[in-house]
C-alpha cells in the first residue's frame, strides 16, 4: 500500500482471529492490531483528529507550541505529527511509567515535564491545567475532553471493526481518556443494535490510587455511561498473565493494557461459550510490548513481574 | 464467610489502617450499612445522598456495580467488594 506522507498511513488496522485462545469455534475473539499505527500505538489516531481540528478552528497556527498531560501513548503521537506539521510539544507525564516513553517522546524533540508518581495521571491532568493558566498562548488539546480524541474512533476505529467483522457481537477495549470506547462504541451501538461494548480498567498499584482526598478523583469529560454495557478492573496480575498468553498461544507481542483488555474479552467468550451462544469478541490492543521491555513484564515469573510493575503507569 | 471488603488508601482513616474489611448485608447498600457501624464516617466518604459519589468506583469481583444495580447489587457471603477513586489513564 501507498501514501502520499505517514499520516495518511494512519488506521486501517488488521482484525487477526485468536484461534487459540478463543473458547469456542463458536466464540471466537479477534484482535485489532493497533500498534499497526504510525508511531505503534492506537493514541495517532486521536492525536491525528486534535491537531486537525485545532488546525481548521485556527487555534494551532505553524510555530505554536502545544502542551498535554499523558501517561505517554498521547504523547508519543502528538509528538510525531507535530514533529511533522512544525508544532512545538511540551508533555506532562507521571514519572511512574516506562523508560521508554521517555526516550521516544525526546527522540521526537519533546520537551517532558514530569509529575509526581502519587495520583498518576489526575496529578499529570492537575499539573498541566496549571501550567495552561500561566501560558494562555500554549494549546492544551486535552484529549480527555477532546470531543475529537472520540470522534476519530467513531469515524475510523468502528467503521473498520464492522467492514472487517459485520457478525461481531462485543467490543472491548482498555478504559483510559475513554475516547476509543466512547467513539467506536457510539458507532458500533448505532450500526449493530445489541453489541456489548465492554470496558477494561487497569487496576494499578496502590502508589496510583494515592490521592488526598476522594474528591481528586477524575472523570474523564468524554464519558458517557450509557456508552458501555459493562465495565470490569483488571488486576496488573491478571493483565500481564493474558499478556504473556497472547505472545505464547497467538505470537503477538503486545503492550499490558492489551492484556487487560483481552482479560475481560476472555470473560465474555467464556460466558457465551457456557450458554451456547455464538459470539464474535473484538479486542483492542492498544500497542506493542516494545515500550514495556524495560519493566520487566515479560521476564522472569508473573509475580517478579507484578512486582516490578507495582507503582508503574502500565497503560 | 463474609464479604471481603477492599479499601483504598485514601480511606484507612476509616479502618485503623486495614485493607480489607468484612462485612455483612443482601445488597450493597446494606453492606456500606453495616461497615459504617464499625467503621464510623466510611459511608459518607463513598455515598451522598443515597448514592454513589460521582469519584468513587465500588466493583463487585472486579465488574462496575454501575453496571450492574448500583447500591441495590445483590451480594452475598465469598463476594469480594473493591473500592477505588476514579483515575485517569492515557
Amino acid at each position: 500500500m501507498r501514501y502520499d506522507n505517514l499520516l495518511q498511513s494512519l488506521g486501517n488496522t488488521p482484525l487477526v482471529g485468536l484461534p487459540r485462545l478463543s473458547p469456542s469455534p463458536q466464540a471466537r475473539l479477534w484482535a485489532k492490531l493497533e500498534d499497526r499505527n504510525p508511531t505503534g500505538s492506537v493514541k495517532d489516531r486521536a492525536a491525528f483528529y486534535m491537531v486537525e481540528q485545532a488546525e481548521k478552528e485556527g487555534r494551532l497556527v505553524p510555530g505554536s507550541t502545544i502542551l498535554e498531560p499523558t501517561s505517554g501513548n498521547t504523547g508519543i503521537s502528538l509528538a510525531m505529527v507535530a514533529k511533522v506539521r512544525g508544532y512545538k510539544l511540551i508533555v506532562v507525564m507521571p514519572e511512574n511509567t516506562s523508560e521508554e516513553r521517555r526516550q521516544l517522546l525526546h527522540m521526537y524533540g519533546a520537551e517532558i515535564i514530569t509529575s509526581p508518581a502519587a495520583g498518576g495521571s489526575n496529578e499529570a491532568v492537575r499539573v498541566a491545567k496549571q501550567i495552561a493558566a500561566e501560558h494562555p498562548d500554549w494549546v492544551m488539546l486535552y484529549q480527555y475532553g477532546n470531543e475529537a480524541n472520540a470522534r476519530a474512533h467513531y469515524e475510523t476505529t468502528g467503521p473498520e471493526i464492522l467492514a472487517d467483522l459485520p457478525e461481531v457481537t462485543h467490543f472491548v477495549a482498555g478504559l483510559g481518556t475513554t475516547g476509543t470506547l466512547m467513539g467506536a462504541g457510539r458507532y458500533l451501538r448505532e450500526h449493530k443494535p445489541g453489541i456489548a461494548i465492554v470496558a477494561a480498567e487497569p487496576r494499578y498499584g496502590e502508589l496510583v490510587y494515592g490521592l488526598r482526598n476522594v474528591d481528586e478523583g477524575f472523570v474523564p469529560e468524554l464519558y458517557d455511561e450509557s456508552v458501555l454495557t459493562t465495565r470490569f478492573s483488571v488486576t496488573s496480575a491478571d493483565a500481564l498473565r493474558r499478556t504473556r498468553e497472547l505472545v505464547a498461544a497467538e505470537g503477538i507481542f503486545a503492550g499490558i493494557s492489551a492484556g487487560c483488555a483481552l482479560h475481560a474479552g476472555l470473560a465474555m467468550a467464556t460466558k457465551a461459550a457456557k450458554a451456547g451462544d455464538r459470539a464474535d469478541v473484538v479486542v483492542l490492543v492498544a500497542d506493542g510490548g516494545w515500550k514495556y521491555l524495560s519493566t520487566g513484564a515479560y521476564s522472569g515469573t508473573l509475580d517478579e513481574a507484578e512486582q516490578s510493575l507495582e507503582g508503574q503507569l502500565w497503560a | 464467610m463474609a464479604i471481603e471488603v477492599r479499601i483504598p488508601t485514601i480511606l484507612r482513616t476509616y479502618t485503623d489502617g486495614a485493607k480489607q474489611v468484612e462485612g455483612a448485608g443482601s445488597t450493597l447498600g446494606e453492606l456500606f450499612d453495616d461497615l459504617e457501624v464499625r467503621h464510623a464516617g466510611l459511608q459518607a466518604r463513598l455515598m451522598d445522598g443515597g448514592a454513589l459519589r460521582r469519584f468513587v468506583n465500588v466493583y463487585l469481583n472486579d465488574e462496575d456495580v454501575r453496571f450492574l444495580s448500583g447500591l441495590d447489587t445483590p451480594v452475598k457471603d465469598g463476594d469480594a467488594v473493591t473500592i477505588l477513586p476514579a483515575v485517569a489513564g492515557g
